[in-house]
């Protein structure tokens, strides 16, 4: 009965419209459906090219970036836009790299949504080499560019099994120890940087005697360091094996260095030399403002870290001194995926942006330590200082750790069973468990995250 | 139809012989026309209504259906993030896995306490605010909107917020508890502790929602009802206990239903409130909630076929626990 009546009524209306409405629904339907249907296609050929046709005839490179590399606030893009007046650089930054690296790795299995450069950062760098390598270019064959040019641990670690290097290296984090000459000296310590690098020498163990030392006479107020996390970091950093062995077998668990840097770290954390912190948490953010600590694992960008969380009385207060062993914490890499609209543009773009001067000036600006040696006997390193440090020579020093950083066995995983060493252990020594107890939670973690 | 037309050529044409031939030969083609048109409009008639109620069923099978189907594809693979596409057949392993996976359990364990000690005191505050805006209140609007306002912030910022509060050496609620002397407490490093203070961050944010819930239902009670309770002597108290109780038991029905569904699906609150930012809720995974273990499975360890066997784990727990809902309600009905 509706049926038939629906026509009659329309009719009334005129002949013409029933069949405008229906073309609307039958537009609105299909636009949705195409609409739908292409969302989930492929968004990357859209982005890309709406980017390369904007401007008159400019050919736009887009960079997916995460956090704060600074390549825009040091002025490199202003700089390489004028030298080549016929491109245009477009940033898209994403605050943190838990959330960048998921979506890059699903762009990366789908081969859309790239954009012409992307970032790596060093703790997702094994992986990508060791499951995406074939998404990206191969970097070591771009004009200008020299496997020499960069720290051979830093080459080794972006270049895959059959020998081609999928990204570049930007900066560094070469790791040394951060200490508060006041808190220094009122614990009866010496403060001057090369006697404090005397102190633990060559030995964390010594490092923690140092600690001991200091507590017994700073008592409770202020602790040795920062946090267990940080702690443990820095000593398995300067191991050339921690969790993979050379073949990629994961070892984490039998590997003697790694039990030994979780037991050093279960022993400070019993006997109160570390905080009872997670780094980078408003809390442990906290801990800085209030000066509750007096020494901090910390490669250069570790120093902007403190600038921005400390008050401003504690300008000058810090020196850096040698760690006991040299590691590397942090640092990134610019790859160009095969499947972007520009890569020869690209790859252009990358060549130049990690090229020693511009490290050097990324370093002047942004504190990210280069990763092309060349760089280190530039003066915007050589002279570098820092406000937290006062007149300290932190590139010499930086430069200095830098050389002496091991070439260490990353692996794919080395971020999770990181993390659970960490935030499923020694954390739960500062808080009472025994080091056994914390092992066990740390290990289990670890084994179920792991477990495919 | 046709005669009609009929009679609307002749009168032009005079009745004329020769009038007659394109007149018929108008009607048929007029005819043609009209019939070709009705079975437009009938075509029209028949499949617009398709048409019509079709981006629902578009977007549902786009972003409802076929990932629902996709998720339990996955879920009998061993798959990774990082090669979504290599599938590697394993049955139901993901499945068997679950018994003994002491994470899941502990976390539909947390699942279950955090729904209890945030819904049961929610909604018992809920009613009690209720009551009271149901009374003759200055600037009652404003306490009504008042009401709602933390439902209307988004769960992260609050969170946020929370976290700071909840802070062990500089929290304001730990320093709270030192004026009164009590040593402080480590929030996010206990179990208990831990769940009560994500537990709190749900209270906060949906207690409003459902007292104005109440509250409408409230007022839709007759006031003679409550009159002629006062006539029989009835207290205040009394009032509430057997006019006020009974009179919104459907609607307590409802907002228990909905909390329960929202309490399966805790994520945002234990995400945020881990001091390590990470997805294991707490350092020994005291308030990992089943939402949280899939998406650390998932996202952040990169196993899709370990989480796929999650979700649909967790859908079959809840349609059981839909099932002991609906029993229930249906003993309440009839009690009622």
């Amino acid at each position: 009965m509706r049926a038939r009546t629906l026509p009659l009524t329309r009719q009334r209306s005129g002949g013409g419209k029933p069949f405008t409405r229906k073309a609307l629904a039958v537009a609105a339907v299909v636009s949705l459906g195409t609409g739908l249907l292409a969302g989930c296609a492929d968004d990357g050929g859209d982005d890309s090219s709406g980017g390369s046709s904007s401007g008159e005839g400019k050919t736009t490179i887009t960079m997916g970036l995460f956090g704060t590399m600074g390549f825009k606030e040091a002025g490199l893009y202003a700089e390489y836009e004028k030298l080549n007046p016929d491109i245009k650089i477009e940033e898209n930054v994403v605050e943190r790299n838990e959330n960048y690296y998921p979506a890059l790795v699903n762009h990366l299995t789908t081969n859309s949504g790239l954009m012409d450069v992307q970032a790596i950062e060093v703790a997702n760098i094994a992986e990508v080499v060791g499951t995406q390598a074939d998404k990206f270019t191969d970097m070591s064959k771009v004009e200008g560019v020299k496997k020499d040019g960069w720290l051979p641990w830093k080459w080794e670690q972006a270049t895959a099994k059959g020998g081609e290097t999928i990204a570049l290296g930007t900066d560094v984090g070469p790791m040394a120890i951060c200490y508060r000459k006041d808190l220094f000296e009122k614990a009866g310590l010496p403060s001057d940087r090369e006697q404090v690098g005397k102190l633990w020498a060559g030995d964390w163990n010594k490092f923690i005697a140092t600690g001991e030392k200091y507590k017994k006479k700073a008592g409770e107020d202020t602790f040795f360091m920062d946090s267990p996390g940080g702690l443990l970091n820095a000593v398995l950093s300067s191991e050339k094996e921690k969790f993979y062995d050379a073949s990629g077998k994961v070892i984490y668990k039998t590997n003697p260095a790694v039990k030994a840097a979780f037991d050093l770290t279960a022993d400070a954390a019993e006997k109160g030399l570390v905080q009872s912190q997670t780094q980078f948490q408003p809390a442990w953010d906290t801990t800085i403002a209030n000066s509750k600590f007096a020494t901090v694992a910390c490669p250069p960008w570790m120093l902007g870290y403190i600038k921005g969380k400390s008050k401003p009385e504690a300008a000058g207060k810090w020196d850096v001194a040698v760690a006991p062993k040299s590691g590397n914490w942090g640092g990134s890499f610019l790859g160009v995926p095969k499947s972007g609209k520009n890569v020869e543009e690209a790859q252009k773009l990358v060549a130049w942006l990690t090229a020693p001067e511009q490290q050097a000036k990324l370093f002047k600006v942004q504190g990210s330590f280069p990763s092309a040696p060349a760089a280190y006997t530039s003066p915007e390193v050589t002279g570098a200082t820092n406000e937290m440090t006062g007149d300290a020579p932190i590139g010499e020093i930086f430069s200095e750790a830098a050389k002496q950083i091991p070439v260490q066995v990353i692996g794919p995983k080395d971020q999770i069973i990181q993390q659970g060493l960490t935030d499923n252990g020694v954390i739960l020594v500062t808080k009472g468990k025994s080091a056994a107890e914390a092992w066990e939670t740390a290990t289990k973690t670890i084994d179920n995250n792991l477990d495919q | 139809m046709a005669t009609r037309s009929d009679i609307a050529a002749s009168p032009v044409k005079g009745g004329a012989a020769p009038g007659r031939t394109p007149g018929s030969r108008s009607a048929d083609k007029d005819d043609r026309r009209r019939s070709k048109l009705s079975r437009r409009w009938q075509r029209d008639a028949r499949w617009s209504p398709y048409a019509f109620v079709s981006p629902f069923f578009l977007l549902f099978a786009a972003f409802g259906l076929f990932p629902l189907i996709y998720t339990g594809w996955a879920s009998l693979h061993q798959v990774e993030l990082t090669a979504p596409t290599d599938m590697n057949w394993v049955g139901l392993k993901n499945y068997t896995r679950i018994f003994d996976d002491d994470f899941f359990w502990n976390a539909a364990q947390n699942t279950l306490t955090i729904g209890i000690i945030s819904t049961v005191p929610q909604l018992m505050i809920a009613m009690g605010i209720a009551h009271i805006l149901n009374y003759k209140l200055r600037a009652s609007t404003f306490w009504r909107v008042a009401m709602l306002a933390p439902y209307a912030t988004s769960i992260a910022a609050a969170t946020l917020v929370f976290v700071l509060l909840f802070g062990r050496d500089y929290g304001m609620i730990n320093w709270a508890l030192g004026a009164v002397g009590i040593d402080p407490v480590g929030w996010q490093d206990d179990k208990w502790p831990g769940q009560i203070a994500v537990s709190t961050i749900i209270i906060w944010r949906w207690t409003g929602y459902n007292a104005l819930i109440y509250l409408a239902a409230m007022q839709a009670i007759p006031q003679d009802l409550y009159e002629s309770a006062a006539l029989d002597g009835a207290s205040r108290w009394r009032q509430f206990l057997h006019v006020t109780l009974p009179s919104l038991r459907p609607t307590i029905l409802f907002t228990v239903v909905v909390s329960t569904i929202g309490a399966s699906q805790v994520f945002g609150e234990p995400l945020l409130f881990d001091p390590n930012k990470g997805a294991s809720g707490g350092a020994e995974h005291q308030f990992q909630t089943l939402g949280l273990y899939l998406y650390e499975q998932g996202w952040v360890n990169q196993h899709l076929g370990r989480a796929s066997a999650i979700a649909w784990t967790m859908f079959a727990i809840l349609i059981v626990i839909g099932l002991i809902n609906q029993l229930i309600s249906r003993r309440l009905r009839a009690s009622s």
